[in-house]
Parts: structure tokens; sequence; C-alpha cells
């Protein structure tokens, strides 16, 4: 029992070992490597969550044996568990459902070479839900940022690298700014550990002229992470880096990455800075308003979006947009919902960037909205995911987006503030309306009897189906049961996800608040 | 008058601070690829400083026990100088991954320059 007190440590260490040994692979085998590995590090962290679950308190694991406030720290408790299992499980779905394109964006040779990138990233991603050291933080936050940036430029078109320039340009400022923000913690308190941190900032906020210092570091700290995230005004590099990445990075970055990002903010305001104190600055507010910006903001820009993928991305900041008024709004609920909305996202938006690529390949491999007329119709499957993952991005009851807006809803109401209320109820008024507007608007487009463009001819994608240098004369229609079942079953599982979060989203509250409760 | 004379005691801390805003503000103003990469490097060596100055302390040895000195009011604090080892891998493998993008820019658009890539990219038929 109390060997399972090792596995957090293990889904980073084997994470590491299975890069490197992907290398040694060919490109299939490195692919149903990487598959197994990930359901065996969805088992381990299946353990975790049971184990911390059953004995009701977070264990920390103390690297190299030097106990607090020296040495290195793993932590594990409900909610970390929780987020790193959901984020396994998205992983595992992005990676069997966007295989296909994956043939086709990325040289055959290179294959291996991508699930190497895969495996880091699993590594870094774990990481970021795991420690307890904010120095640690800021190293596998650049791993996580490297290793993003690879799987964005592994599709080598030009714009893919263009992109890839601006996502690390941005990047690079996020963690310059991020390790400033460590650094001049550090030099208040003196600790890299965060139990430590936080006693010694509860002092320094103490006494005169304290809480001054402590705001302006947390600030630099959260302009890092924002930039990183997708913050609004920090959104407009995402439309570019999702729309050319080849689907599984694109669903990874979108529904993966930035999450970790927000996780690594959360930890700091609670376990850095302590939620009494973060409760008392002025950031909050100001997280507040942008949050409120984002999601009308992101959406106004969806709506004037030409192409699918544009549309996506920058609903994808919307959304973020709502994950940081959760933080911004705070009251106990204002908190679980956030990570709620963490979760109903990740679910909903990795499907969706599943999804839309198919879309396309049915309209000549376009992504502009007049040649998708009618492409719901001639992939029918596709068509069907995408109108419920557009159902939940709307708010839709039963599916997760709605139990999102309704908690948020709540939330608001509880904090009993008239200027966190008012805001809060129009800007969800507003962002649904919105959302309703260009979601809906696009099913009822890929519903639309017409060719769209379907007759557009697109030999990238044929003669990577069909493996032969003939040119072909028309698109092809058919698919194999091999490759309808690589995208259906990630495809159901993600949907099962979403409606398990709509339908009984009491469960993951409770997992979430137990999680909080353990977590500071 | 107080400011600068607090600022001019703290002289490390100050020009570590300018260095970081001098780098900053070339990353994200400099059209040029190599010349943001230059800034980003100049911005991680303004917090290295930063970290550098603030692990030593004036009068003290190196913390490796001499003569069963164990008290630590001897030694400086090790800690910063191993945090500025890490930064500095992080950051050489960052601006290598960097400069291997620039190269593959630079191959397909022949320009280095920010700017221009977006007005290139605008006419390649691949780009839907």
């Amino acid at each position: 029992m109390g060997f399972i007190r090792n596995f957090p440590l293990f889904t980073i260490i084997f994470s590491l070992f299975s890069s490197v040994l992907c290398m040694m692979l060919t490109g299939r085998r490195a692919q149903r490597y990487t598959v197994c590995y990930e359901c065996f590090l969805i088992a381990l962290t299946g353990a975790v969550l049971w184990y911390v679950c059953k004995t009701g308190e977070a264990f920390t694991y103390v690297m190299g044996e030097f106990p607090a406030p020296w040495g290195n720290e793993i932590r594990a408790g409900v909610l970390e568990a929780m987020l790193a299992l959901v984020f396994l499980i998205i992983l595992l779905c992005s990676v069997l459902g966007g295989w296909r394109f994956l043939l086709i964006d990325v040289e055959h040779s290179k294959i291996n070479l991508y699930f190497t990138l895969i495996n880091l990233l699993t590594a870094a991603l774990m990481s970021l839900v795991w420690t307890n050291d904010i120095f640690t933080g800021y190293v596998f936050l650049e791993i996580l940022t490297l290793t993003s940036c690879g799987i964005l430029i592994v599709r080598e078109i030009g714009r893919t690298t263009l992109a890839a320039v601006r996502y690390m340009v941005l990047n690079l400022l996020g963690s310059g700014l991020f390790l400033l923000g460590v650094v001049l913690l550090y030099s208040l308190t003196g600790h890299l550990l965060m139990l430590p941190m936080r006693a010694a900032v509860s002092e320094i906020v103490a006494a005169p002229g304290g809480a001054v210092t402590v705001t302006f570091s947390l600030a630099i700290l959260t302009i890092g992470l924002g930039i990183k995230s997708g913050l609004f005004p920090f959104h407009f590099w995402m439309p570019d880096t999702y729309g050319t990445a080849t689907p599984t990075s694109a669903a990874i970055l979108s529904a993966l990455v930035s999450k970790a990002y927000i996780f690594l903010l959360f930890k700091i305001y609670w376990r850095v800075i302590g939620i009494e104190v973060f409760e008392t600055l002025p950031i909050r507010r100001i997280l507040f308003g942008l949050g409120i910006l984002g999601m009308v903001f992101g959406s106004v820009s969806a709506i004037r979006a030409d192409s699918i993928h544009k549309m996506v991305a920058f609903s994808s900041a919307a959304q973020i947009g709502y994950i940081y008024m959760g933080l911004g709004m705070g009251g106990p609920l204002g908190y679980v919902t956030a990570i709620f909305q963490i979760l109903a996202h990740a679910v909903t938006k990795s499907l969706l960037f599943l999804t839309t690529p198919r879309l396309a390949r049915v309209s000549g491999d376009s992504l502009l909205f007049q040649n998708l007329q009618g492409s719901g119709l001639r992939d029918k499957s596709a068509g069907i995911f995408f109108t419920l993952c557009a159902f939940s991005m709307v708010g839709i009851p039963v599916f997760a987006g709605f139990s999102a807006k309704l908690f948020f809803a709540v939330a608001a109401v509880e904090t009993g503030d008239l200027g966190i209320l008012f805001p809060t109820m129009l800007a969800l008024a507003v962002s649904s309306v919105l959302n309703a507007l260009y979601f809906i608007r696009t099913v009822i487009r890929i519903y639309t009897a017409g060719r769209g463009g379907a007759d557009i001819y697109a030999p990238r994608i044929y003669a990577a189906e069909h493996n032969d240098d003939d040119t072909p004369d028309s698109f092809p229609e058919t698919e194999t049961l091999s490759g309808r079942l690589s995208y259906w079953i990630p495809a159901l599982a993600l949907t099962g996800m979403n409606l398990f979060l709509g339908l009984f989203s009491w469960v993951a509250l409770d997992f979430i608040r137990r999680g909080l409760a353990m977590f500071a | 008058m107080k400011t600068v004379s607090a600022l001019l005691a703290n002289y490390e801390e100050t020009a570590a601070i300018i260095l970081f805003v001098i780098g900053l503000s070339m990353l994200l103003f400099h059209g040029n690829l190599i010349k943001k990469l230059i800034g980003m490097n100049i911005m991680d060596t303004g917090s290295f400083l930063f970290l550098a100055s603030m692990g030593y302390i004036e009068g003290r040895k190196a913390p490796i026990l001499v003569d069963g000195v164990q008290s630590a009011e001897a030694y400086i604090n090790p800690v910063p100088a191993g945090l500025v080892l890490t930064g500095i891998v992080v950051s050489v493998s960052v601006t290598a991954v960097m400069l291997s993008l620039s190269i593959r820019l630079y191959r397909r658009y022949h320009t280095l320059n920010v700017d221009e890539f977006y007005l290139l990219s605008r006419h390649q038929l691949e780009d839907r």
C-alpha cells in the first residue's frame, strides 16, 4: 500500500525514460508503445487517486530524503491525482484520435520523434501537476514550452514554423517573467518549497510595506503565466498556433498545456501565497476583469473568424476567460468551479480539435466555412461529435459546459458581492448568446446540403491514404474500419466524460472540494 | 535622493533589473529574430545576476567545511548558484531550439525579419 506513494514520481521518471526509448523504435511501434504506456500511467494515477481518497489526506514524497525546508518534494492529493488522471486520459484520446492525420502531416521517418516529444510532454505535465517546489515548476515549465513548440513544428508547412516562432517568442517572454517572479519571491522568502514560502509570505504581508513587494512579484508571475496560457489580452497567438498544428498537437496544446500553466498559477495562489492573503490583493479583481473581457472579446473574434479552426481557437480564449473569472471571483465555489471549468473545457476542446480536421477532410482539406457546407452529411460521425461539442460549448443542459456556467452563476451569488454578481451574470449571458451564435451557425452550416469544398482536389491527403504517386481523379469517399475506430473510440470516451461532467457534476464537484480541502 | 542612494546601495540588483528590462524590450520590439534571441538571453542573464548577487555575502567563504567551522554564519548561500546553473542550462536549450527554428525560417523565406515573414507567408499557396 505504501508503495503507491512512489507512483507520482514514477509517472515523471518513466515518461522521461519512455521518451528516450521512443527514439529507438520505429514510428508505428513508438505509437503503440506510447498508447500502452499512457494506459499504464492512467492505472498508476488511478491508484494514487484511490489511495488518497481512502486515506483522506494528501501525502508528500520527499526526494532524496532531505526534509523541508531543503530538498525537493512531490505532493499528491485528491485534486492533483484527479487532474493528472483526466490529463492523461485526454492525452491518450488525442494521440489515438489524431493518428491518421499524423501520418499525413509528419514525415514517416520522424514519427517516432513525435512520440519522443509526447512522452517528454507527459513528464512535464505530470511534474507541473505534482511538484511542490516552485523552481522545479520553472524547469518543467520550460520543458513543456519546448516540447509544445516541438509538437507544433512537426508539420512542415511555412505557416506552422511562423506560428511556432510567434508562440515561442511569447512563451519565452512568459517564462522570463515567471523566472523573475520566482527569483523575487525567493529573495523575499528564502525558500523554494511551497509551504515554507507561504509561512514566510504571511509574515512579510503582515509587516508594513510587505504587501506591495509580494503583490509586485505575484503580478510578474501572473503576467508570465497569463501570456503562456492565453489570458486576454495575450490570446492573439492562439488561432495561428492551434490552426496550423496537426490535430493531436492542437488538442494537446489547447486542452492540456494551457491548463497546466493555469493549474501552476492556481497552485502558486493557494500554496505559495496562501488563499487568505491572495484574496486581499488587488490582482484578484484584475484577473476577474480580464477573464470577463476575454470571455466577450474571444467570442467576438470567434464570430468574425473565417475558418473553423480560428473559431475554435478563439473560443478557447473565451473559455480560458471563464477559468480566470472563476479564479478572480473567489469564494469557495468560485475556485471549485474554475477547476471544474478546466476539466470541462479540456474534455470538450480536445474532441473539437480532433473533429474539425475530419470535417475539413471531406471538404477538400479546407477549413474555410464556405467549403465546409454539408460536411456533417458527408462525414456523419464527425458531424455528430462536432454538434455534441458545440452544444457543450454553448451550454445546453446535460453537457459539461452547462454545469460550468450554472456553477459560475451560483458562485457569483454566493460571494454576496454586487460588484461581482452583476458583471458575472451579464458576462455569462452575453458570452452564452455569442457562443450560441457562432457554434450553432456552424452546426447549421455543416448540416446544410451542398457540395461545399468537397469537389476541391486534395492530393496530399489522397496520396498519403493510398500510398501511391498516381494522381487520383476524385476524393476518396470511404474510410477503413480501423481508421473509423481510431476516431470513434477516443471521441466516444471524450463525449462520455463530457456527459459525466454534465450529468453527475456533483461527483466531480465533491472530488474538487475534497481536493481543495487538503490542497491548502 | 533617498531612492537614488537605495538603488546605489543595491547596485547589483539595480543592474540586474535594468538588464532584464533591456532584454525584455528587445525580445518584444525588435523585428530581427536573432536580436530577439539575444534579448531573451540578456533578459535571462538579468535574472541570473539577481540570483547570483543574492547568494554572495561579503566576507564569507564557499560552503565547504574547513577547520571544523560549522556555523552557517561563516559561509555563503550555495542554493542560488545551483539555481543559476539550472537556469543557464534551460536558457541554452531554449536558445538552441529557437536558433534551429530561425534556420528553418531563413531557408524558406530568406529573411530574419518577423514582419516580412507574415507578408511573405500570405502569398504562399499551401497556407490555407
